[in-house]
C-alpha cells in the first residue's frame, strides 16, 4: 500500500485534535520547560563567587587587615565571620557553615617584615572540587602583588618573587581533589530522587487508569492506609539502591567512609519517605499514569540542578539556593557528603534533617487531604 | 400519560410492609429527595426509592440516565447534593462508611486486580474488611461461586463470565446485607447470564437485597420490583405488570403482506408512537388508542392480520423514555 496523503494528514489532524485536548500535558511541554529555561539559566553558575569564608586572625596586623580586603576584592570569598579559635573554624567548615576559612598565624607580620615568608593557611572544604577550585586559583594569583601596596619605602625589597609570604591550601575531606568522591555518593540521592518519585507517582493513578480505584474507595479502606501501604513496599527498593551505590562506592570507587554507615541508613530512610511522599502526592493530583510520570520528571530535574549536584550550590543566586534549599535533595546530598567525606555524626547532620522530616510531614499531610475518598 | 410523580413512595411498597414508621425498619433503603449535580447539571433529579429486605429491585434506564451515579451516592461513592433517608438503617449521608461496611458494591466496570490471581483478589479484599477467618472465608466463596479450580489464575485472564463471578464473589465475602450491582451481565453470555440470576436469586431467598441495574428485558422481568429512570428522574416503579400499566400503551400486532412499506407509511401518523419489527410481524403501540385505531383502520386490510397484544416491557420503557424527552426537554 502506498503512502497516501490524505491519510496521512487525517492522522496529523487527530493527533493535533487530541494534543489540545490534553491541556495539562501541553502545559506540561510548553509552559515548564519555559519556567525551567529561566530558572536553570540564571540559577546555574559552574563558577562560583561570594563563597562564604571564615577568617581566623591570630594577628591582625596591617598585612593581615589587607590580605582579607583582597580576598573580598576578588569576589570570590564573602566573610561571614571572623573566628576566635581554631576550634572555631573546624566546626564551621566540618557544619558546611563555611566554604574556607583563612587562619593568619600569630607573629604573621614579625616574620613576614624579617623576610621569613611566613605561612598562610587557607583551609577548604573540598568536598565538591568544583566549587573551589576557581577561587583558590584566584587565591594563588593574589599572592604575589596584594602586599605591595603595603610594602613601601625600605620594605619594598620584600616585593615580587618569591612573594612576601607562603600560602598553605589545605583542601579538607577530599585532598586530591576527585570529583568521584563528591559525585558518587550524591549518585545515591540522585537515583533515589528519580525512582521512587516515578514509581509511587503511578500508584494512584493506575488504581484509577484500571479502574481498580472505584472498588478500592467502596472498601472501608482510609487514606492513610491506602498511601502509607502503598509506599511501605518502595522502602525496601529505595534500601537495595542505597545498598548498591554504597558498595560501588567502596569497591569500585574508593570512596571514603570517614562517618557512620548505620547513621547514613537511618537518615536514608527519611530522605527515602520523603520522595516517595512526593510520588504518591503526585499521584492523587495527576490524572492518568502520563502525567504523574511528567510530574515526576519535573520534579527531578530542578533536584538534580539546584541541589548541589550538578553544580556548586553556593554559585547560585540567594532566590535559587532558597528554592534548593527546599528540596530533600539539597539535604541529603550535604548529609551523605558530611557522614562519608567528613566524618559528621548526627550532631553535624542536624542542621540537614530537619527540614527533610518537616518536607516529608508536609508532603504526605498534603497527599492525604488531596487523596479523595469519593469519585466527585 | 404523565410520569408518576418521583416524590410519590410507590403504593405497593409502603402497604405491603405493614411496617411503616421507624427508619425504615422493613426496608433496606429507604431514600426521597436524592439529587445529584454535575457542574450545573442535573444527573439525578429528586428520587426516591425503596427498597424491601431480601427483595431484588432492578433499575432501568437509559445510557446516561443516572442509574450508576445514584448507586455510588447509595455506597458513598459521591456525595450527594441533597436528599435524605436511610441505607439498611444508617443515614446514607452520615455513615457512608459503616454503609460501605455492610454494602457489596459491584461496579460496572470490572475493578479488581488483573495481576493478581483470584485468590490473591478475594484474600486482599478479605483483609480489607477484616473478616474473621479470612483464610476459611476466601476459600469457601471460592466454592460457593465455583471458582476454586482457578484460584491460581491470573484475573486478568479471565473470560468476561468468569470475572463478573469473581467480582460477586469479591462483593459477597464480607457478608454484606445489601448487594449494589451495575450492569453485572454485560457482555456476558446467555447461559453465564442464567447461572448468575439464579444465584441471585438464591441469595435473596436467603435474605439478601439487592438493587440492580440492567439493560436487559430478560432480566427485568426476573427482579421483583422495577424502577424506570431516564434524564434522572424516576418516571416508574412497581413490579413489571405495573411499570407496563403505567406506560397506557394500547399495541396491536400484525403480520403477512409488505411489512417493511407499512412500516415506513405507519410511522408519524397520529396516535401512532412506536413501529417495531419483530421478526415476521410488526408491534405499533400509542398511547392514545382512539387515534391509534383510527389511524390503522385504512390499512386493516384482509391481507393483513391484525391482533390486539398485551404491550411488552420495551415498549412501555420506550414510551417512557419518549415522554420523559418531551417533558424535559
Amino acid at each position: 500500500m502506498s503512502f497516501n496523503l490524505h491519510r496521512f494528514w487525517a492522522i496529523v489532524v487527530k493527533e493535533f485534535i487530541q494534543m489540545r485536548r490534553d491541556r495539562f500535558t501541553f502545559g506540561m511541554m510548553v509552559g515548564i520547560p519555559m519556567i525551567q529555561i529561566i530558572l536553570f539559566g540564571f540559577a546555574i553558575n559552574s563558577n562560583p563567587k561570594h563563597l562564604p569564608t571564615a577568617v581566623y586572625a591570630a594577628d591582625n596586623s596591617p598585612f593581615a587587615r589587607t590580605f582579607v580586603w583582597a580576598l573580598r576584592n576578588s569576589s570570590y570569598f564573602d566573610i561571614v565571620r571572623m573566628a576566635r579559635s581554631a576550634g572555631e573554624i573546624r566546626e564551621l567548615l566540618a557544619e558546611g557553615d563555611v566554604q574556607f576559612a583563612v587562619t593568619v598565624p600569630v607573629d604573621f607580620s614579625r616574620q613576614l617584615l624579617r623576610g621569613e615568608r611566613p605561612d598562610l593557611l587557607l583551609e577548604a572544604d573540598a568536598t565538591d572540587p568544583a566549587a573551589v577550585g576557581f577561587a583558590t586559583a584566584a587565591i594563588s594569583a593574589l599572592t604575589s602583588s596584594v602586599l605591595d601596596p603595603d610594602l613601601t619605602g625600605p620594605l619594598q625589597r620584600l616585593r615580587g618573587s618569591p612573594p612576601p609570604f607562603n600560602l598553605v591550601i589545605h583542601p579538607h575531606y577530599n585532598p586530591e581533589n576527585i570529583s568521584q568522591y563528591n559525585i558518587v555518593p550524591g549518585l545515591m540521592g540522585v537515583m533515589l530522587t528519580m525512582t521512587m518519585v516515578m514509581i509511587t507517582g503511578l500508584a494512584i493513578t493506575r488504581e484509577r487508569e484500571r479502574g481498580t480505584m472505584e472498588n478500592l474507595l467502596s472498601t472501608p479502606a482510609h487514606p492513610g492506609e491506602v498511601l502509607l501501604g502503598k509506599i511501605i513496599p518502595y522502602l525496601t527498593i529505595g534500601y537495595a539502591q542505597v545498598t548498591l551505590v554504597l558498595l560501588a562506592s567502596w569497591l569500585v570507587f574508593s570512596v571514603p567512609m570517614v562517618g557512620s554507615i548505620p547513621l547514613l541508613l537511618a537518615l536514608a530512610l527519611l530522605f527515602i519517605l520523603a520522595n516517595l511522599a512526593v510520588g504518591i502526592t503526585f499521584s492523587t493530583i495527576a490524572k492518568n499514569q502520563l502525567q504523574a510520570v511528567q510530574m515526576a520528571f519535573f520534579f527531578f530535574l530542578p533536584s538534580l540542578l539546584l541541589s548541589g549536584y550538578m553544580f556548586p550550590f553556593r554559585g547560585m543566586p540567594g532566590w535559587a539556593q532558597a528554592l534548593g534549599e527546599a528540596l530533600p535533595l539539597t539535604h541529603f546530598l550535604r548529609i551523605v557528603r558530611g557522614i562519608l567525606l567528613k566524618g559528621n555524626g548526627l550532631a553535624e547532620c542536624a542542621p540537614d534533617v530537619w527540614p527533610i522530616a518537616l518536607f516529608v510531614i508536609g508532603m504526605l499531610a498534603l497527599g492525604i487531604k488531596r487523596y479523595r475518598q469519593t469519585l466527585d | 400519560m404523565n410520569a408518576i410523580p418521583p416524590s410519590a413512595p410507590p403504593r405497593s411498597c409502603v402497604s405491603a410492609d405493614g411496617l411503616g414508621g421507624g427508619a425504615g425498619a422493613g426496608l433496606a433503603i429507604d431514600v426521597r429527595g436524592v439529587t445529584k449535580k454535575f457542574g450545573g447539571r442535573t444527573v439525578v433529579n429528586n428520587i426516591a426509592m425503596q427498597v424491601r429486605h431480601g427483595e431484588i429491585y432492578g433499575f432501568l434506564g437509559p445510557n446516561g440516565s443516572g442509574k450508576t451515579t445514584f448507586l455510588r451516592m447509595l455506597c458513598g461513592l459521591l456525595t450527594p447534593d441533597g436528599g435524605e433517608g436511610h441505607c439498611l438503617g444508617l443515614d446514607f449521608r452520615r455513615k457512608s462508611s459503616e454503609i460501605k461496611k455492610r454494602v457489596g458494591y459491584m461496579t460496572q466496570r470490572f475493578s479488581f486486580y488483573e495481576d493478581l490471581t483470584l485468590e490473591e483478589n478475594l484474600d486482599f479484599i478479605a483483609r480489607l474488611y477484616q473478616i474473621r477467618g479470612r483464610k476459611a472465608a476466601v476459600q469457601q466463596s471460592l466454592e460457593r461461586l465455583g471458582l476454586a479450580e482457578r484460584r491460581k489464575q491470573l484475573a486478568g485472564t479471565l473470560s468476561g463470565g468468569w470475572k463478573q463471578r469473581l467480582a460477586l464473589a469479591a462483593c459477597l465475602i464480607h457478608e454484606p446485607q445489601l448487594l449494589l450491582l451495575d450492569e453485572p451481565t454485560a457482555g456476558v453470555d446467555p447461559k453465564a447470564r442464567r447461572d448468575f440470576w439464579d444465584e441471585i436469586h438464591r441469595l435473596a431467598a436467603g435474605g439478601l437485597t439487592f438493587l440492580i441495574t440492567t439493560h436487559y428485558m430478560d432480566e427485568a422481568s426476573r427482579c421483583h420490583r422495577l424502577g424506570y429512570i431516564a434524564y434522572g428522574n424516576l418516571l416508574a416503579h412497581g413490579t413489571v405488570a405495573q411499570v407496563v400499566q403505567a406506560a397506557g400503551l394500547t399495541t396491536w400486532e400484525v403480520s403477512g403482506g409488505n411489512l417493511s412499506a407499512l412500516a415506513d407509511a405507519l410511522r408519524g401518523r397520529p396516535g401512532v408512537e412506536q413501529v417495531v419489527a419483530f421478526g415476521r410481524t410488526l408491534h405499533i403501540s400509542g398511547r392514545d388508542a382512539g387515534k391509534m385505531r383510527a389511524s390503522l383502520t385504512p390499512f386493516m386490510t384482509p391481507a393483513l392480520e391484525w391482533t390486539k397484544v398485551e404491550s411488552g416491557l420495551e415498549d412501555a420503557f420506550i414510551s417512557l423514555m419518549e415522554t420523559a424527552k418531551d417533558n424535559y426537554q
